[in-house]
């Protein structure tokens, strides 16, 4: 009987009408530009619902806005980068975005063995073999300085954490996630010095520069032991800077009492629904902005090889909007964190980090 | 994991005459030489392969119309045009298939020779690391060891030989042979830990392979923060350049990326068909292999068998990693070995354990890996779609019957098999 209904619902649903003659195929109007913009992913794929997915999502509102042509390349493992770029730059590509540092020498020598196409690098800047950053015309580095939102992230954690202890670790130890992390102890240190209080940060020492990371960014069971052994010492807010292994923390939240998880790069939220009402805010990196921001210009034959740097006066880095804990984050502090995001945008208060671009 | 065939039961059927015997009727015996040569064919190893191979592109031909959203589209109004939704869906398949063969074969759409020929050269440089591992993993099926680990011995040998090949300072070619060793007695040791817990206590070498394929991951992870393999004045996990005299030679120039790793494989796979098939320890491998009662009561060493078995599987495995780093990647990440350990199992799988078998699905598998990139550069498919195929090949050849029942072969001739192999 379901067997019955169902083909007769795909059949109703084949029924529908024909198009007019020539809109058939997804050929669409005369408007579209042959302009190409392309996108090669780091191991995390598309779908990471994090900073591939961010790029991403700017591709696709470049190819929406400006009605471009795009091309992408998921890769699945480390040896996939040079490959997919070089795909990619034999589909005639104008101007293709590499996202994460670990694709930083593969851009360096596609750039340099492929000097008319223009490239931009999310987190990095062009690197030669040996991990020197190199200045190539063609190349243009999209970097944040995510510091300094995940210095209010860390306020806000050590003013909601009720046990005293917060945590955080990242997926691997490179400056793109470190820098995350060293903003968030600065701001929990920074909460502690102006209320007296002795909130500890798990995971990550930032004098040392020393941690807990999953070891990648792929293993979300990683993620979820790393969150477990956080919970047992007691720690009740935690921030995963690992891409999808997160989903990893916010299941270990989900099983414990009064825990709750900050995201970061994309606003988690609304990437992960199931599980909002554990998600205190979020340290957002536009990423799809500015990946958005270089295509624009690109195609507009305006490209430079100037960075572009992501910064909480631009809008690039902030945190995002509390959402189901907009009753829970008490006025005061609230007020306190929109006054440090004044400070450090006019300079009174510096966040730093080794990392910072 | 042997092709040997199991005993032909008895029956009714008078079995094809041997050739040369007395036919009444010429025309029948022609006939029935054919009919042989074509199920000997068709039912042998190589016909179920590219049965299998058929039967995995129609499937994943299927699931490129159903995920295309022209084809889609097309579908909604299928009662009302027809002709669109199968033009819609050949266009899917043809081009998506066609980028495929142009990303792993030849590229005829580029400007030139050498740029569409980059292709196969591609396919080449992607197979090496995955034939020599999946050497070493045939080694450990034909003496009846699962040997799950060539991730762990991968990773070790990418580790070890490119440690000599970033640290040392050597003259040319000395430099190559030692970083080469290096990778090979770091895998070696590290399938032999394997081997030697199972000769010494009887643990079972797939659990203690796969713990240490975890154990070699992280132990790269760690190495990765210590200064001795990361770049001066970094805290990146990546070590520094392999040196020039330790990379292993372009074969064709700066333009491609294949090397002599390839001509490494190949001699990889001479080697084990000789170790194999010629020499003493190869007839005790397999001695082990096929009966360890038999071959112990034949006097050899059982539990050393397995240490060495182990071990020339590792070191294979560990050559594949270190030809890795010093021909293609020439730095070392955590993610060196990406799945080269767990395709190579597929890979020999796939070659029946035999060194030409390998070969050849070591090129047939890295194909299809370089041209569903390709493809879904060009089209949009996604290269989740190969991943498909690739499973559905190794699932298919792993179930010949199957494969029979669907093309309505008839099983293999017990007898002509008989007289082939002889």
């Amino acid at each position: 009987m379901t067997a019955l209904a169902a083909v007769a619902a795909l059949a109703l649903a084949a029924c529908g009408s024909a198009p007019e003659e020539g809109g058939a195929t997804g050929t669409a109007g005369g408007s579209e530009s042959s302009f190409k913009a392309c996108m090669v992913s780091d191991a995390g794929g598309f779908d990471d619902k994090s900073f591939n997915e961010s790029g991403y999502n700017g591709l696709m509102a470049a190819e929406k806005n400006l009605g471009i042509q795009t091309a992408t390349a998921e890769s699945k493992e480390e040896s996939n980068f040079a490959p997919n770029i070089d795909n990619l730059v034999s589909e005639n590509c104008n101007v293709i975005v590499t996202v994460g540092f670990l694709l930083a020498t593969a851009t360096g020598d596609a750039a340099q063995a492929n000097p008319d196409v223009d490239f931009a690098i999310v987190d990095s800047t062009a690197q030669d073999a040996d991990g020197n950053t190199i200045e190539l015309d063609n190349v243009k580095p999209i970097s944040f300085d995510t510091a300094q939102a995940s210095f209010l992230a860390g306020y806000l954690a050590a003013g909601m954490s009720k046990t005293g202890t917060v945590a955080t670790y990242g997926g691997l130890q490179i400056p793109s996630v470190t820098i995350f992390m060293d903003g968030f102890v600065d701001g929990v240190a920074n909460y502690n010095e102006t209320h007296g209080t002795d909130v500890k940060t798990l995971g990550w020492n930032k004098d040392s520069q020393n941690g807990s990371f999953a070891g990648g960014f792929e293993d979300q069971s990683q993620g979820q032991q790393l969150t477990q052994t956080f919970i047992d010492q007691g720690a009740d807010i935690i921030m995963p800077v690992a891409g999808p292994v997160g989903v990893g923390t916010l299941a270990a939240a989900k099983d414990a009492t009064d825990v709750s998880v900050i995201w970061v790069d994309a606003d988690g939220f609304e990437t992960n629904p199931d599980s909002g009402d554990l998600i205190l805010t979020s340290v957002l990196k536009e990423i799809g902005a500015g990946v958005e921001d270089v295509i624009t210009a690109a195609s507009e034959d305006e490209f430079s090889n100037e960075p572009y740097v992501g910064t909480l006066e631009n809008g690039g880095v902030d945190i995002a909007p509390y959402h189901d804990f907009d009753s829970k984050v008490p006025q005061e502090l609230k007020d306190e964190i929109d006054q440090l995001r004044k400070d450090i945008i006019d300079g009174t208060i510096v966040v730093e980090s080794p990392s910072s671009p | 994991m042997t092709d040997q065939q199991p005993a032909p039961p008895p029956t009714g059927e008078p079995a094809p005459e041997p050739a040369g015997a007395a036919k009444p009727h010429p025309e029948g015996a022609e006939s029935a030489r054919w009919a042989a040569t074509f199920r000997e064919i068709t039912t042998g190893p190589f016909g179920v392969t590219v049965l299998a191979f058929v039967l995995a592109l129609v499937i994943g031909g299927l699931l490129i119309i159903v995920t295309d959203p022209d084809v889609t589209a097309a579908a909604s109004y299928l009662f009302a045009k027809p002709a669109d939704f199968f033009g819609a869906a050949w266009t899917a398949v043809s081009e998506a298939y066609a980028a495929m063969f142009r990303g792993a074969v030849y590229n005829y759409d580029a400007p030139t020779f050498a740029r569409g020929i980059r292709s196969l050269t591609e396919t080449m440089t992607v197979s090496t690391p995955l034939i020599i591992a999946a050497l070493g993993v045939a080694v450990g099926f034909r003496a009846g060891m699962f040997n799950i680990g060539a991730q762990g011995q991968v990773i070790m040998g990418a580790a070890i030989g490119g440690y000599v090949g970033f640290a040392w300072n050597l003259p040319p070619v000395l430099h190559l042979l030692l970083a080469l060793l290096g990778g090979i007695l770091a895998g070696g040791f590290w399938a032999g830990i394997a081997g030697f817990l199972k000769a010494r206590t009887g643990a079972h070498e797939v659990i203690v392979t796969i713990m240490l394929n975890y154990v070699a991951l992280y132990l790269v992870a760690w190495f990765l923060t210590t200064s001795a393999f990361t770049r001066p004045g970094s805290n990146q996990p990546k070590s520094p350049g392999v040196k020039d005299t330790a990379q292993l030679p372009l074969l064709l120039g700066d333009q491609f990326r294949l090397n002599a790793g390839f001509l490494v494989a190949i001699l990889a796979a001479v080697f084990v068909w000789w170790l194999m098939t010629r020499s003493t320890w190869g007839f005790r491998f397999r001695a082990v292999g096929s009966n360890q009662q038999a071959a112990r009561t034949a006097g050899m060493g059982v539990a050393s068998s397995f240490v060495l078995v182990m071990v020339v599987s590792g070191a294979l495995a560990g050559l594949a990693g270190a030809v890795q780093i010093l021909g293609t990647e020439k730095a070392l990440t955590g993610g060196i070995a990406g799945s080269i350990g767990f395709d190579a199992i597929t890979v020999a799988l796939l070659g029946r354990s035999k060194p030409l078998g390998i070969f050849f699905a070591g090129l047939l598998y890295a194909g299809l890996n370089v041209g569903g990139r390709a493809m879904e550069a060009s089209t949009g498919t996604s290269i989740n779609i190969v991943l498909v195929i690739q499973s559905l090949v190794v699932l298919f050849i792993a179930a010949p019957p199957l494969v029979r029942a669907i093309f309505r072969l008839p099983a293999p001739n017990p007898v002509v098999m008989k007289g082939v192999s002889a």
